[in-house]
């Protein structure tokens, strides 16, 4: 009961928060959607690190490390590390300048000016908007199932705040954030949402390490002496070409629409400067711990029926009810604070690149895209939470969508490369790289339904010199060149559509390439 | 242009750092006494990926782009 008392007046607060801003902010787009771009440097980096973590960060990195051992971390948080950061700095900054100069509010939006496009923008806006919308809906499930997880009663089991109800109070508390706040908001709550995450980690250890019987050591060193728990302390399962891969997929990170447009809504340039150093250090202050405690609980727990439930089962078992409460609020904080961003996203990239593009700016004028905007906002949730509702059983479609949103992020990160460092590229570089991406994930989705684990499906020579090319792991997911993730045929290939193509299409004009080239942009 | 070449070579050794094939199959020396030596390596890498990037602000940033602070957006 104490926890779910903690989480529902954390809730309030967030609501709130929301009805603040509401009375703050002015009926137009650029205030909406971007707070007026007047965030300031520590606001935005803790709005831009709560828009870049999810649940994932603390329930599922907890998870997959008690399945798999400490090697996750390098596998996703420490290539984040070192990818994410970079990304900000060389595309996030001049993502803001020129938003700033030109007045683009999305991607899309940028892409159209840059290449002198219409039609082909709308491609990357449907690509986009296809890839964002299970990561959405996942994100309202993963606040259902961790309310209901943690309100579970000690004596029946049984969750006092049920899935559907949990579903609905997150939906709820996030509408009414972003319908109300818009990007104000949202980033208002983000600082609270981001200190409560942050501190997770570390007292989630200090109470843990207190309350069991050994310590750390004993336990870590038990698993390192037993020769079938050797490898969670090591990597000796984890193929390196998987870890190799992996460094790819954080490149997904700045392509992802709610990241891009957190970066347009900065006052000031200097505010990545403390951004990009910091990011790796909160990055660091979020898993370490999370992937810790998840090889923890393989010791201390035992086999447990849900390995994504070892974070909570270790705090059910070694934290105080209240402190639990706590921490469970830290993780709803991750849920909703990407979940925020995300629906707000969609919002402004239908609005600005479908409705106003296509004549809806005249028609509606600014007060009325607002209205607009606040209205899809409306319905985009109550879809998501009507489909979270009855896919509920169905989650792991969306979980293998939102692995597939990762790779073709990562995979059109060379569109944006090339829009913005390379002159020659053309508005048909940017439509076969796009399209590339979405055969591809196509492909894979179908490859992966339609074939068993371990079935070959392309391969070079025969017997055991043959190169298998592309084949389905015993985990069910495609991989390609005798174990590589297919991150990299899709950063590959898409990088290669965007040269070879922009190379036998007629560049854009000279003044579009002056305007976006001049000394002050370059 | 040599410090360019400097801080890509840095950055590129950053990066191949990441795939420390050497500690792949190692939980010791375990750090502190209870971090696997494999974690504790990426647990210092972070820190070393934070040092990269202030040493990249401090000396490849974007001056032109601190310019575009004064500009008001065009809407």
């Amino acid at each position: 009961m104490i926890p779910v008392v903690v989480i529902l007046i954390y809730l309030a607060v967030i609501a709130f928060i929301g009805s603040i801003a509401y009375r703050r902010g002015k009926e137009n787009t650029e205030d909406f959607f971007l707070a007026n771009r007047s965030v300031g440097s520590m606001v935005f980096f803790l709005s831009l690190f709560a828009t870049n973590m999810t649940a994932f960060a603390i329930l599922g990195s907890s998870g997959q490390s008690y399945r798999q051992g400490i090697g996750i971390y390098g596998l996703m948080a420490s290539s984040s590390c070192f990818v994410i950061p970079l990304s900000i700095f060389f595309i996030g900054t001049r993502l803001w300048a020129l938003g700033k100069k030109f007045g683009h509010q999305t991607q899309v939006s940028f892409f159209r000016d840059r290449w002198e496009c219409n039609h082909i923008g709308t491609a990357i806006f449907a690509l986009s908007a296809a890839m964002l919308v299970p990561y959405m809906i996942i994100s309202i499930m993963g606040g259902g199932t961790v309310l209901a997880e943690i309100s579970k009663s000690a004596e029946t089991h049984q969750p006092l705040i049920s899935y559907a109800w949990g579903c609905a109070i997150v939906a709820i508390v996030v509408t009414l954030n972003v319908f109300l706040g818009g990007m104000r908001g949202t980033v208002w709550v983000n600082i609270l949402q981001t200190i409560m995450f942050l501190c997770f980690g570390a007292v989630a250890v200090a109470v843990i390490a207190h309350a069991l019987p050994k310590g750390f050591g004993d336990y870590m060193g038990g698993l390192a002496a037993n020769e079938k728990t050797r490898f969670l302390v090591t990597r000796e399962k984890m193929p390196p070409r998987l870890f190799w891969s992996y460094t790819l997929i954080p490149l997904s990170s700045i392509m992802f629409p709610h990241m891009a447009i957190m970066c347009f809504s900065a006052r000031r340039v200097t505010a990545f400067k403390r951004t990009v150093i910091a990011y790796p250090i909160a990055i660091m202050i979020i898993w370490l711990p999370c992937v810790f405690l998840g090889v923890l609980g393989a010791a201390a727990l035992g086999k447990i029926p849900d390995p994504d439930g070892v974070l909570l089962g270790m705090l059910t078992k070694y934290a105080p009810a209240w402190l639990a409460g706590v921490l469970g609020a830290g993780v709803i904080s991750a849920v909703m604070g990407s979940d925020a961003h995300q629906v707000l996203a969609l919002s402004t990239m239908f609005t600005k690149d479908v409705v106003s593009h296509y004549g809806g700016k005249e028609k509606l004028g600014e007060r009325g895209s607002v209205h607009f905007a606040r209205g899809f906002i409306l319905v985009v949730t109550v879809l998501a939470y009507f489909v979270a509702l009855s896919l509920k059983e169905k989650q792991g479609i969306f979980e293998i969508a939102v692995r597939y949103a990762f790779s073709g992020f990562a995979a059109m990160a060379p569109i944006m490369v090339a829009a913005l460092f390379w002159k020659r590229s053309t508005q048909w570089g940017a439509l076969a790289a796009t399209l590339f991406v979405a055969a591809f994930l196509v492909w894979t989705a179908v490859m992966q339904n339609s074939h068993h684990p371990n079935d070959v499906l392309w391969q070079i020579g025969e017997g055991k010199e043959a190169l298998k090319v592309f084949f389905i792991t015993p985990r069910g997911d495609v991989a390609f060149w005798n174990g590589f993730m297919t991150v990299v045929p899709m950063v590959a290939g898409s990088a290669l559509c965007m040269i070879v193509f922009s190379w036998c299409t007629p560049p854009p004009s000279q003044a579009t390439i002056a305007k976006y080239f001049s000394p002050s942009t370059a | 242009m040599m410090k360019k070449f400097l801080l890509f070579l840095m950055v590129l050794l950053i990066y191949l750092a990441h795939q420390d094939l050497w500690n792949w199959r190692k939980a010791d020396p375990m750090v502190f006494g209870f971090l696997p030596i494999g974690l504790a390596y990426h647990a210092a890498y972070s820190i070393v990926a934070a040092v990269m990037m202030a040493i990249l602000v401090k000396f490849v940033w974007p001056k032109n782009l601190d310019d575009q602070e004064t500009m008001a957006p065009r809407s």
